[in-house]
């Protein structure tokens, strides 16, 4: 037997008998794998909308040269190529697909979800943007302009969500735990 | 959640995504976040047992370093030294559950995400 296999079984054995004794569910555990996923990743993407949201300056200069003002973060993985910043307001919601394959600002946003490869979104969401993110949720007033970014290769780009009303008491840190990564993609309001 | 493991606490991640080598190590990791979750023990004691558990490979670790056998142990040594999962009880079921024939029937969906959740669009 592998080690691996050795503590697989040393993990299930471990996760039954937590189980039996009804301190944990295997839903529980799922979630916090998800969560990782989800929220861990685009946590980066959450600080840089967070400060754009709290710092005045900081959105002017995100909005003119979105890779140079993420600079200021310091990521790990700060890739090289081009960060667009697109910002969502009463009139204009944008959103982000990559037509042709799957490129993604995964140094800001973490690996893309599922459907983001999907051909399905892919195609639709430039066809129908409307009905695409009404099936997210998103229902947009017949006065809001729709704008749909194609990523290359070559562009990334960032949605900068509008601010969600009643967060004026709150700091940096704490709006950044609101921003979710969907926002961020353009398929989600906060 | 509690909060993600920072620094050299932190799990290995690429492209800001948690990387499992096998679904093990993903089952390890949620157990430890739902277990403080649920109020089992809080986050700093499962934080400071991880911590004891790297220091010790730091003294004398030989090889290369495999980060959630030592999440395991810390976590596996937490719930032992709490009383609620004794050392022999794990081990009994441990080898119980070894000793299944090969092809047996267990139900491994619980290592998968489900399917549909993020695939609204259709």
């Amino acid at each position: 037997m592998s080690d691996h296999d050795h503590r697989a079984i040393r993990a299930e054995a471990l996760e039954a008998l937590l189980a039996e004794r009804g301190l944990l569910t295997a839903d529980a555990v799922d979630r916090v794998i998800e969560t990782y996923n989800e929220r861990v990743g685009p946590m980066n993407g959450a600080r840089v909308v967070a400060r754009a949201w709290t710092d005045p300056a900081f959105r002017s200069r995100l909005l003119a040269d979105g890779s140079a003002a993420i600079r200021e973060f310091a990521f790990p993985d700060v890739q090289t190529d081009k960060l667009v910043v697109v910002e969502n307001t009463d009139r204009v919601h944008n959103v982000v697909v990559c037509t042709l394959c799957s490129c993604y600002p995964w140094a800001v946003l973490g690996l893309p979800p599922r459907w983001y490869k999907d051909p399905a979104y892919r195609s639709r969401v430039v066809r129908e943007p409307r009905r695409v993110l009404a099936e997210f949720g998103v229902s947009l007033e017949a006065d809001v302009e729709v704008r749909v970014w194609d990523s290359s290769a070559e562009v990334r780009y960032l949605v900068l969500p509008q601010r969600p009303d009643g967060t004026a008491g709150l700091d940096e840190q704490a709006l950044a735990a609101r921003v979710t990564r969907d926002a961020m993609i353009g398929v989600a309001r906060l | 959640m509690s909060e993600p493991l920072q620094g050299a606490l932190a799990p290995p991640m690429v492209n800001g995504e948690a990387v499992f080598e096998a679904p093990w190590q993903g089952r390890v990791l949620g157990m430890a976040h739902a277990l403080a979750a649920a109020g089992v023990f809080e986050w700093d004691e499962f934080r400071d047992c991880l911590i004891e558990a790297l220091a010790q490979w730091d003294r004398e670790g030989e090889g290369a370093f495999e980060y959630y056998d030592h999440f395991q142990r810390a976590l596996e040594t937490l719930l032992s030294r709490r009383g609620l999962v004794p050392a022999d009880a794990l081990g009994a079921r441990a080898s119980a559950l070894a000793s299944r024939p090969h092809g047996h029937d267990h139900n491994h969906d619980h290592d998968h995400p489900p399917a549909d959740r993020d695939s609204p669009v259709r």
